[in-house]
């Protein structure tokens, strides 16, 4: 089997910008920016890719922290972190388009937040 | 300078097959600026992997898409077979490799109907279906099913494929390529369809792979870019041809998925021919600690399966990024200038999966 090198490299929020800017500079392109919930904190994951190099830079914030926007350099970020937005509610500073929590619509407000569900004896899956 | 107004654009439309937004900015008939708006059918599948084991997710991984299951379900699997470091036997990522480059041609064989439909070419659009059906029956055949296949697992493959039928359904795939031949030919060739298509729908290659285009869409403006080229499941043994075209134009994302049909039944013919005999799966014992980021090309583009386990049978989180997500900014930038009446074929163009994107 063979499969592609992965880097993971956690940087503080205030770095992101800077980092992220290296990453345009480079060539790289955006390939994701996602979400994972542990514990009381957030994960937040951004990741590039060039000539199949996959790299990833990681924050992890506090529920309350507010992320500055990427799509000044990635302007397709904006698909990102509206999701990001609408399901963990993570507030995102200076989105180029901002859809104000309706980019994705759900019946839950920011469900990805909710804590997680757990799985009893004798629950039915 | 003219009156602007905007017309909204579905989520019920003709040719939208699935509910996308678009909020069309219109000088005259001209599209002056487009804003997107998705979440009609968000289903919150990522949830549910907190309530089901991480054996059992591959069902509703596979459920991500109608389309490209079979791609949805082994991207899965080969995610949690890199966190758990599991050797998956030979034949069933040969066997991986087939069912995905049958989900390739069914998805392509479909999309093309669909936009013969969207320019209003019928007898093409139920030429294209007949020669799906005959691709779906092959699915139906050696999997049991048509839409979801359920063949998938971690650790190989649930079902075997005898050698006598892999040799049948490569002696098969000559006379669909004929088929296919004739029908691509039409696409390619006919006058009336260039000029529906030529120059409509325009990105450039820069502003393509800086929006984060992925598969055809990004091919058809000269990005090689193929996740195949990563070498997953038994792609790092076979000759996997990236095509590409170069105009970016809507002719040329038809071109590319037109000539990504015989690349797969050459594929598919490869595969047959150095499939090893032997196990299709192995025992799965322990559970998955750690994470990756799977990626593989789904019929429409690149697909990123972000995985995360904490050492239980339950994972922390299972994050899908679709190539329709990533392909919805660089169609805003093919729309920006075109004629009001071009927006439903431009839009087809991308091949847009609304399902995938919400999950």
């Amino acid at each position: 089997m063979i499969m592609d090198t992965q880097t993971t490299t956690g940087i503080d929020v205030g770095k992101l910008i800077g980092s992220v800017e290296r990453f345009r500079n480079e060539g790289y392109r955006l390939v994701q920016i996602g979400c994972t919930k542990v514990g009381e904190q957030y994960e937040v994951n951004y990741s590039f890719d060039k000539d199949y190099h996959f790299e990833n830079i990681r924050i992890t914030i506090a529920g309350d922290t507010e992320v500055p926007s990427i799509s000044g350099m990635y302007w397709s970020a904006f698909a990102y972190e509206n999701e990001m937005h609408d399901l963990f509610g993570i507030q995102v500073r200076g989105m180029n388009i901002d859809f104000k929590g309706t980019f994705i619509r759900t019946a839950v407000r920011y469900p990805f937040s909710q804590p997680p569900v757990t799985v009893t004896k004798g629950d039915k899956p | 300078m003219s009156k602007q107004i905007i017309v909204p654009f579905g989520p019920q439309h003709p040719v939208l097959p699935e509910p996308i937004h678009l909020d069309l900015v219109l000088e005259d008939e001209r599209v002056i600026d487009v804003i997107p708006s998705i979440g009609y059918i968000h289903r919150g599948f990522e949830k549910l992997v907190e309530k089901r084991e991480f054996t059992d997710y591959v069902y509703i991984a596979e459920r991500t898409c109608g389309i490209c299951s079979f791609v949805h379900g082994a991207t899965y699997c080969q995610g949690i077979e890199q966190i758990m470091k599991i050797d998956v036997p030979e034949r069933a990522e040969y066997l991986r490799v087939i069912w995905s480059e049958y989900s390739r041609l069914h998805s392509h064989l479909l999309w093309l109907g669909l936009f013969a439909d969207s320019f209003g070419f019928e007898n093409l659009f139920m030429n294209a279906w007949k020669i799906r059906e005959d691709i779906l029956d092959v699915m139906e055949q050696t999997t049991g099913g048509r839409v979801i296949q359920g063949s998938c697992k971690v650790g190989g493959v649930r079902r075997d494929i005898s050698n006598e039928k892999l040799d049948a359904m490569a002696k098969d795939l000559d006379r669909i390529d004929r088929d296919m031949k004739e029908l691509t030919t039409v696409f390619l060739q006919d006058s009336s369809i260039q000029h529906r298509l030529r120059n409509v729908g325009v990105i450039s290659r820069d502003d393509a792979y800086h929006l984060g285009a992925v598969g055809p869409t990004a091919r058809g403006s000269g990005v090689a870019i193929d996740t195949r080229k990563l070498g997953y499941g038994a792609y790092d043994r076979l000759n996997v041809p990236v095509v590409t075209d170069s105009c970016g134009d809507c002719y040329s994302r038809c071109a590319v998925r037109a000539r990504e049909l015989f690349t797969s039944t050459d594929l598919i013919r490869q595969a047959v021919k150095k499939i090893p005999d032997g196990p299709i799966d192995v025992k799965v014992t322990g559970v998955p600690d750690g994470e990756y980021f799977m990626r593989a090309e789904q019929p429409r583009g690149e697909l990123v399966h972000y995985l995360k386990g904490n050492g239980t049978k339950f994972l922390v989180r299972s994050r899908i990024r679709t190539p329709t997500l990533t392909n919805i900014p660089p169609l805003i930038k093919m729309l920006q200038g075109c004629e009001l009446a071009d927006v439903p074929v431009i839009v087809l163009s991308i091949d847009p999966c609304i399902s995938c994107t919400e999950r």
